[in-house]
């Protein structure tokens, strides 16, 4: 062992701790208001006061421009999807973010979501 | 606002979006599942890493966490915006039987599955068969088949698989958009003929 070792090994325990210090040690949600396919973006009317998380910022900053999944949230932060999960969460409870759930599955829903998925893909590719 | 994280347009959805869909690409190591979302999708495919935190199965657990281990996860995906209203996600999905959390996850609302394989190595599609099966994900074949491969038919695929008479079959070259569209268009028609 060398001493260029340890910045690897601090490192790595960051990167393992970290999600939990953003989150406050808090579960995961688990909600299907928080899937990774609900769509979300800054609301009309947000507090005039900033959340004063840094990942919070970046996500709000991020939701800025328009709607996005939580997967794409995730991907353009390179933040878990647990933890932005929760952040959404928290944003919104806020009033910082307005989430739009995904529709239910349901057959009658999925008959016509899949309808309007044919159509989409021959007209877009047909 | 001089933001970091401004993004171009093009990578947020329209405000009148109000449906997301999700199917899943799903196959084994290296069969061309984020070649084919790369190919399909309208915004640089992204990626998603889910940290998850298991028991430990057994005895390999030497980080000082008694009976956890944690596991990185890493999801490639795509979108499609197909009308004012929808948008689709095509999720690809790794086959090992180890991931199983992030199955339950994938598999919640999804319409179905399009199953990526070699001809090549049909035996390594048999985990990611096994869990579309056992989660009950309808699906279709897409037989990746990569260049300079001698011809399988399809029933030899069909036989070694254990396919259901109804299930799909297609050739799909994961590169080409016309192929993938196509193997995809095949996997709705299907998913709505189980509907009748
Ligand atoms: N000839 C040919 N090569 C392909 C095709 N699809 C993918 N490839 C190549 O196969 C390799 C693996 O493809 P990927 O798309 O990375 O496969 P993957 O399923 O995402 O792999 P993992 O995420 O590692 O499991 C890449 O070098 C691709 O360029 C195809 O249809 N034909
Ligand atoms: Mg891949």
């Amino acid at each position: 062992m060398t001493i260029d070792d340890e910045p690897e090994l601090v490192h790595e325990a960051a990167e393992l701790v970290r999600p939990y210090v953003i989150t406050n040690g808090r579960d995961l949600v688990d909600d299907s208001r928080f899937s990774l396919l609900t769509l979300v973006t800054v609301a009309q009317e947000p507090p005039r006061t900033q959340p004063l998380d840094p990942e919070k910022q970046r996500v709000l900053e991020l939701c800025a421009g328009g709607f996005l999944s939580i997967a794409e949230i995730a991907g353009h932060t390179g933040l878990p999807v647990g933890v932005v999960r929760i952040l959404v969460s928290d944003l919104t409870e806020e009033g910082h973010l307005y989430a739009r759930a995904p529709i239910p599955s349901a057959q009658l829903v999925d008959r016509q979501i899949l309808e309007e998925v044919l159509n989409g893909l021959q007209a877009r590719f047909g | 606002m001089g933001s970091r994280l401004a993004l171009d347009d093009g990578v947020y959805l329209r405000n009148s979006v109000q449906t997301a869909a999700k199917i899943l690409v799903v196959g084994h190591f290296a069969v061309g599942k984020t070649t084919f979302i790369g190919t399909m999708s309208e915004i640089p495919p992204l990626r998603t890493e889910e940290v998850m935190t298991q028991a430990s199965a057994g005895i390999d657990d030497l980080r000082g966490a008694p009976g956890k281990t944690t596991t990185t996860v890493a999801m490639d995906f795509g979108r499609l915006t197909l009308s004012e209203k929808l948008v689709l996600y095509l999720f690809g999905t790794p086959g090992q039987q180890r991931f199983v959390q992030v199955w339950e996850d994938m598999t919640r609302g999804a319409l179905g599955a399009l199953v990526l394989v070699d001809p090549q190595r049909l035996e390594e599609s048999f985990p990611v068969m096994d869990l579309v099966e056992h989660y009950g994900i309808p699906y279709a074949i897409a037989v990746n088949r990569f260049d300079g491969t001698p011809e399988h038919s399809f029933d030899e695929i069909r036989e070694a698989l254990d396919l259901l008479p109804e299930t799909p079959v297609v050739n799909c070259d994961a590169r080409d958009e016309r192929s993938s569209a196509d193997s995809l268009i095949t996997l709705v028609r299907y998913l709505q003929s189980r509907l009748n």
